[in-house]
C-alpha cells in the first residue's frame, strides 16, 4: 500500500488544536484555575511580605525580589516535573492515551497536543506569576530587552530539560496520585540546595557541587539573570551570570532526557490496552473505598 | 437479525464469489508466563456480520479482541483482520477499524462535540470514494441522539450518554470493522435497550462488520447474527442463537408413566422415542414430559462452574452438551 500523504502534518495540526482546547478547558475547573495558576503567585507574594525590606548580603538586592525570582524558578520546575508527571500518569490510566493510540497517527497528535498544552499553560502561569511581582516588588524587573530575551530562552530550555524528567516519572510511577506527592520530596530538596530561594554560597561546598549537576541550579541562574539587577551577579558562585553554561547544561539535560523519555513513553504506549485501563480503574476504585 | 447475513449472502450471489472475511483466526494461542489464556481459537467474521464473542469473565474475550485490534502480541496462530496481520497493522489499516472503548474519566473537561470532531480529524487523509472520512460531526451526534448534549462537558454526562460518546468515537472514522468490548457494562436497563437499538441501526445502515464481547447471553441473542462461545481458552460453540438452542435441545429427557410406574429415558431424539412409546403402550401412557435444558441453563451452568475455578472441565462438558 502507498503511504497516505499528509497523514503526519494532518496529525500535527490536530495536535495543536488538542493542546489549545485543553488549555482553554483548564480554565473551566475552579480547582485547576486555583491550583494551576493562582496558588503559586499568591504563596510567593505572601512570602515576600514576611521578608520585608531586607537585602541580600554582598549584592544589595532586596530579599523580596530574590524570593519572587525563586518563585518563577519553582514554577518552571513544578510545571516541568510535577505537572507533566501528573498528566502523563493519569492519562495513561484513564484511557486518554489509549484513545490516541486507536486513531491513525493519533500518538503524533497526542505528543504535539501535550507539548502545545504545556507551552500555553506555562506562558499563562508565568505571566500570572510575573505580573504581581513586577507591580508590587522592588528590584524585581525584566532587565531590558536582553533580560526579556534571556527569560524566554531560559524558560523554553528549562521546560525542555525538565519535561522529559516529568514524563519518565509519570510513565513509570504505579500510582500517579500518591506518586506525584512522592517525587515532590526530592524536587523540593533539590530546590533548597540549588540557590533558588537563598544564595547557593551558604551551602557546604560538596552540596554546591552536587546541585550543579542538576538542571534546577542552572535554570534558576538563568531566571535570576533575566529578572534581578546586574549587581546581583556578585552573589553567584562565579561572581557573574554564566549564561553559556546555563544554555549548555540545560541543553545537555534536554537531549539526554528526550532520548530517555522517548524510549520510556514508547514502551508505555505499547503496553497500554483496554484491559490495563480497566485494571487501573478497578485499582482506583479500591483506593477510593 | 438475519438481515445482515442475508445481505452478505445476497452480495456473494451478486458478485459470484464469496467476499474475503473481515476477520480470520486460526489456532490462536496466548500465554501469560505459564498460564494459557487462549489454547487454539478459530473464528471467522464475514463482512457485514454482527458476531458476539460470549463467555464467562476471564474466558479470554478481551485478550482475543485486543490481539485483533493490534494491541497485544499473540503467542502463536494466524490472525488476519481486514487482510492484514494486526501485529503489523499500519496507520491506513488502523483508519479502517473502529474501537469502542470503555470510557472512564478521560477527557472529562472536553465538550462532546469538540472531542468527536478532534478524533475525526485524524481520519481525514483516509477518505475514500464511497466512504468519506470522517463522519460529519453534527450528523453523527444527531444520529446517536447526542445533538442536545453537543456542548456539554463529558464529566456532566450520564453513564448512557457517555457510552454513546464512546460509540461516536468508535464510529467517527466510518470504520469497516468495529470492535465493542462489553458495550453495555454498567448501563441501566433502559440505557441498555436504547443501546441495543442503536447497534441494530448501525449494522443495518453502514454495512459495518461488528465484533462485540459480552458475558450476557440474552444480549448476544438480541444483537448478533452469530454467537461464538469462548470458554476454557477455546471456541466451544459457534452458530446463530437458534442453532445453538436446537443443538442443546438434542440431549433431552423423556419421562412418562405406564400403569402407575414412572420411567425416565435420555435421548437425542425425543420425538422418535415418544412415537415408539405410543406404538407399544398406546393410551396407557400418562404424565408424558420432554425436558430439554435451554441454552440459557447450559450457559449459566458453564458460567457458574467457570467462576468457581472449574473453567476447563466446564468448557469441555459444555462443548459435549452442545454438540
Amino acid at each position: 500500500m502507498n503511504p497516505v500523504p499528509k497523514t503526519v502534518p494532518n496529525a500535527v495540526r490536530a495536535g495543536f488544536s488538542r493542546g489549545w482546547i485543553e488549555f482553554k478547558n483548564s480554565f473551566t475547573s475552579p480547582g485547576e484555575v486555583i491550583g494551576g495558576y493562582l496558588a503559586m503567585p499568591l504563596v510567593f507574594i505572601v512570602l515576600t511580605l514576611f521578608v520585608g525590606d531586607d537585602t541580600v548580603d554582598g549584592s544589595g538586592t532586596p530579599v523580596a525580589a530574590m524570593v519572587m525570582t525563586g518563585g518563577v524558578s519553582v514554577l518552571l520546575l513544578m510545571l516541568g516535573t510535577a505537572t507533566v508527571a501528573q498528566v502523563i500518569g493519569s492519562e495513561r490510566e484513564d484511557g486518554t492515551l489509549l484513545r490516541a493510540r486507536v486513531a491513525p497517527a493519533g500518538m503524533v497528535g497526542y505528543a504535539v497536543g501535550k507539548t502545545w498544552h504545556l507551552v500555553t499553560m506555562s506562558a499563562a502561569a508565568l505571566a500570572l506569576m510575573l505580573a504581581p511581582g513586577l507591580v508590587l516588588i522592588d528590584g524585581f524587573a525584566v532587565q531590558g530587552p536582553t533580560g526579556a530575551f534571556t527569560l524566554v530562552w531560559v524558560t523554553v530550555l528549562s521546560l525542555t530539560a525538565l519535561a522529559p524528567i516529568g514524563a519518565v516519572l509519570g510513565a513509570t510511577l504505579s500510582n500517579p496520585r500518591t506518586g506525584v506527592g512522592l517525587i515532590m520530596i526530592p524536587v523540593i530538596g533539590l530546590t533548597m540546595v540549588s540557590g533558588i530561594m537563598s544564595p547557593i554560597s551558604v551551602m557546604p561546598p560538596w552540596l554546591q557541587t552536587v546541585a550543579q549537576v542538576f538542571p534546577v541550579y542552572w535554570s534558576g541562574m538563568g531566571v535570576r539573570a533575566a529578572l534581578l539587577p546586574e549587581a546581583h551577579a556578585a552573589a553567584e558562585l562565579a561572581g557573574t551570570w554564566q549564561l553559556p553554561q546555563v544554555a549548555g547544561v540545560l541543553a545537555l539535560w534536554a537531549v539526554v532526557g528526550f532520548v530517555a523519555a522517548q524510549w520510556v513513553l514508547r514502551r508505555m504506549t505499547r503496553r497500554t490496552s483496554g484491559s490495563r485501563v480497566q485494571a487501573a480503574r478497578e485499582k482506583a476504585m479500591q483506593r477510593a473505598y | 437479525m438475519a438481515d445482515a447475513s442475508a445481505r452478505s449472502v445476497a452480495r456473494e450471489v451478486a458478485h459470484g464469489t464469496p467476499e474475503p472475511a473481515a476477520i480470520t483466526v486460526r489456532g490462536l494461542r496466548m500465554n501469560y508466563g505459564t498460564t494459557e489464556v487462549l489454547r487454539g481459537v478459530d473464528l471467522t467474521a464475514r463482512r457485514g456480520e454482527v458476531v458476539a464473542l460470549l463467555g464467562p469473565n476471564g474466558a479470554g474475550k478481551t485478550t482475543t479482541v485486543e490481539i485483533l485490534e493490534g494491541f497485544r502480541t499473540r503467542s502463536a496462530g494466524e490472525v488476519e483482520v481486514l487482510g492484514m496481520d494486526p501485529a503489523r497493522g499500519d496507520e491506513r489499516w488502523r483508519a479502517r477499524i473502529g474501537v469502542v472503548m470503555q470510557s472512564w474519566r478521560d477527557h472529562a473537561a472536553w465538550k462532546v462535540r469538540d472531542l468527536i470532531d478532534h478524533f475525526g480529524r485524524f481520519h481525514a487523509p483516509y477518505s475514500e470514494p464511497g466512504r468519506p472520512r470522517p463522519h460529519d460531526t453534527d450528523e453523527l451526534l444527531a444520529s446517536l441522539g447526542l445533538a442536545e448534549h453537543a456542548h456539554k462537558r463529558l464529566r456532566t454526562l450520564s453513564g448512557g450518554q457517555r457510552r454513546r460518546v464512546d460509540v461516536a468515537l468508535g464510529l467517527v472514522g466510518r470504520p469497516e470493522l468495529l470492535f465493542l468490548d462489553e458495550p453495555t457494562a454498567g448501563l441501566d436497563p433502559r440505557a441498555r435497550r436504547d443501546f441495543h437499538e442503536l447497534l441494530h441501526r448501525l449494522a443495518d445502515e453502514d454495512d459495518t462488520t461488528i465484533l462485540l464481547t459480552t458475558h450476557d447471553l440474552a444480549e448476544a441473542e438480541k444483537l448478533a447474527d452469530r454467537i461464538l462461545i469462548l470458554a476454557g481458552g477455546r471456541i466451544v460453540a459457534d452458530g446463530s442463537a437458534d442453532r445453538l438452542s436446537s443443538l442443546v435441545g438434542m440431549h433431552s429427557e423423556v419421562t412418562w408413566s405406564v400403569d402407575g410406574a414412572r420411567h425416565v429415558h435420555a435421548t437425542d431424539n425425543p420425538a422418535r422415542h415418544i412415537a415408539e412409546l405410543y406404538r407399544v403402550h398406546g393410551d396407557g401412557i400418562t404424565d408424558l414430559k420432554v425436558l430439554g435444558p435451554s441454552l440459557e441453563e447450559v450457559y449459566l451452568d458453564l458460567v457458574r462452574r467457570s467462576e468457581s475455578g472449574d473453567a476447563e472441565r466446564a468448557a469441555v462438558e459444555f462443548a459435549e452438551e452442545i454438540r
